[in-house]
């Protein structure tokens, strides 16, 4: 479809009238489709080892509310290609995203996905239901298919605190879309499977925001222990995980400080027991 | 010189559509917007709970408007998408107050003199910014005419006597509940009853909060803030005395309503006998005197013999 981007914007030229839809990604696809993350044109030859990926992401529900986490490190191929790149987005004031895989696409699409849930906001006066956020966020997914096929894959763990149960959920998604809600705790990304062996080992139910925190922070450096596209806490250049809890009070994202305080109690621990803590046998 | 049948000047009709217009806009009651220490307070009586009359448009960019309800709504519809857009373009920092007043400017004005009825609506719309400075609280007619408001505006109903209270009482930089008491102030007439809490409708954009500055202000945040001005308790006395949705917005309504009405005897019948444009123009104006807008006094009234 053409862009009407050459026409005035204004009120006078029925674009900003109703769309019938309080949908901004349906706005968007009619007013600058070019602005969306592109779905329809097919590269030439898959080029997804040369751009830089995203990795792990784990998240963990705690006694009314969720934690989110992520660890730091993009890569391309064999080459890290950042070290301190943000892969948890705050999505709005009760929810927030991680994306693993192409890390240019998932940050367009976080992007484009906090406008989406703000312009439903604004525009009904009321914020989308936990379920409804997820749904959009799998339609999003699943317009990026073809671009998945090519190489670009990205996939998304979505987190929120739901008002009405007052606990948080998880949701994840593959390529194609969505999303399947997780119980308790999940992990995406190349490092996931060690995260989530760590996380299944940890978690206790109705545990307190702080020790869900802990948890994941154990949880992704045993990710980075055996994955090498994720990255543990860089002690020398002071590059801890990004983490962000959601709660009643809303998304709050940890400070530097309160970060390295964590991950400063897990080293010490690990310097005397290298696997960290052992869950018990009975 | 033949003239058509009904034939009226353009300056006739462009005064028909001003007075129509803040006939309609005055019918309402006063939305007042003013600057306090940590950003722009909002405050319109409004007994509806589900129709804003105050609204957000994006981080830093909030919304007032008083007059017909599916118009200014469709303006703030319109305002949103304008923001969204550009925000998601750019960068978020790149969406800014004057940017959207020249949106709303350019489509008032436009409506004004293409259509038949203009929009009956006036809007501020008002962005905080880092410090007081960067505050801009911007008020845009149904004509396109923006007012670069400094400190505070009030708008709708009886505009101009809620602007003098407000002007006697402001002052630059109150704390959040000093700026809602001069508002409350402002909005009800001497003598008269304050709107209950039950029938306010009150937001902040604070500089203080993080992402989106804007935030309603309700139920028990909203009442403790009232306890904290002078008169709260009488506001929320009023609250209690009076049952949901009776007599005092209502009566507001009527009264404003009913001077509306006798005001507009002098102009609808000047409009009738149109030949006549002489006397008309030398019609005294209403006693209460809309806001100043850009057609007034810039047109011709006929009293001019050229």
């Amino acid at each position: 479809m053409a862009s009407h981007r050459d026409l005035p914007a204004g009120l006078v030229n029925q674009l900003f009238h109703n769309t019938g839809s309080s949908s901004f990604t349906e706005f968007v696809a009619a007013y600058a489709p070019e602005l969306l993350p592109q779905r329809d044109k097919v590269l030439a030859t898959p080029i997804g080892d040369q751009v830089p990926h995203a990795t792990t992401i784990v998240a963990a529900t705690f006694a009314g509310g969720v934690v989110m986490a992520g660890d730091r490190r993009a890569t391309s191929g064999n080459i890290i290609s950042q070290r301190d790149v943000e892969k948890v987005f705050r999505a709005d004031d009760y929810s927030c995203m991680g994306i693993a895989g192409t890390a240019s696409t998932g940050i367009e699409m976080a992007r484009l996905y906090r406008v989406e849930l703000e312009h439903y906001e604004k525009m009904e006066g009321r914020t989308l239901s936990v379920a409804g956020k997820a749904n959009r966020l799998a339609t999003m997914i699943r317009g990026n298919l073809g671009m998945a096929m090519q190489g670009l894959v990205v996939v998304p763990l979505f987190a929120a605190y739901d008002p009405d149960r007052d606990e948080g959920r998880i949701f994840s998604y593959d390529v194609a879309g969505g999303p399947y809600e997780r119980d308790r705790f999940d992990a995406i990304g190349s490092g996931s499977i060690f995260a989530r062996g760590a996380l299944k080992k940890l978690y206790r139910d109705g545990a307190s925001a702080d020790d869900m925190v802990m948890t994941l922070i154990q949880a992704l450096y045993d990710a980075a222990d055996d994955d090498s596209a994720t990255g543990g806490p860089d002690v020398t250049r002071k590059i801890w995980p990004i983490v962000s809890v959601i709660d009643a009070d809303g998304y709050r994202r940890l400070t530097e400080e309160q970060v390295a305080g964590y991950v400063e109690q897990m080293l010490q621990q690990r310097l005397i027991s290298p696997d960290g803590p052992i869950a018990p046998l009975r | 010189m033949s003239m058509p049948f009904g034939y009226a000047s353009p300056e006739q009709i462009m005064r028909d559509k001003a007075d129509y217009a803040r006939k309609g806009i005055a019918r309402g009651r006063s939305v007042v917007v003013l600057q306090y220490e940590d950003g722009i307070l909002f405050v319109a009586p409004n007994p509806s709970r589900a129709l804003h009359k105050i609204s957000e448009i994006y981080d830093r960019i909030g919304f007032a408007a008083v007059g017909r309800y599916n118009e200014f709504e469709e303006l703030r519809l319109g305002g949103i998408r304008y923001a969204d857009i550009n925000g998601y373009t750019y960068d978020r920092s790149d969406v800014t107050g004057r940017g959207l007043a020249n949106l709303y400017a350019s489509n008032l004005g436009r409506i004004f003199t293409e259509s038949i009825k203009s929009l009956e609506v006036e809007v501020v719309v008002a962005e905080v910014g880092d410090t007081s400075d960067g505050d801009a609280i911007y008020r845009l007619t149904f004509d396109g005419s923006v007012f670069d408001e400094h400190g505070f505006a009030a708008m709708g109903g009886q505009a101009d006597a809620v602007a003098t209270r407000l002007k006697e009482r402001y002052r630059e930089g109150m704390p959040l509940a000093d700026a809602l008491e001069v508002a409350l102030t402002a909005l009800t007439e001497p003598g008269g009853e304050r709107p209950p809490v039950a029938q306010l409708e009150v937001a902040v954009l604070d500089r203080k909060r993080e992402h989106r500055k804007f935030l309603r202000l309700t139920g028990a945040r909203l009442e403790r803030l009232l306890s904290q001005t002078s008169a709260g308790g009488g506001a929320a006395q009023g609250a209690a005395e009076e049952p949901p949705g009776a007599a005092p917005g209502e009566g507001a309504g009527g009264a404003s309503d009913a001077s509306g009405s006798s005001g507009s005897s002098g102009s609808s019948g000047s409009s009738g006998s149109s030949g006549s444009s002489g006397s008309s123009g030398q019609a005294a104006p209403p006693a209460d005197t809309p806001p100043p807008t850009g057609p007034e006094g810039d047109i011709d009234d006929g009293s001019s013999p050229l």
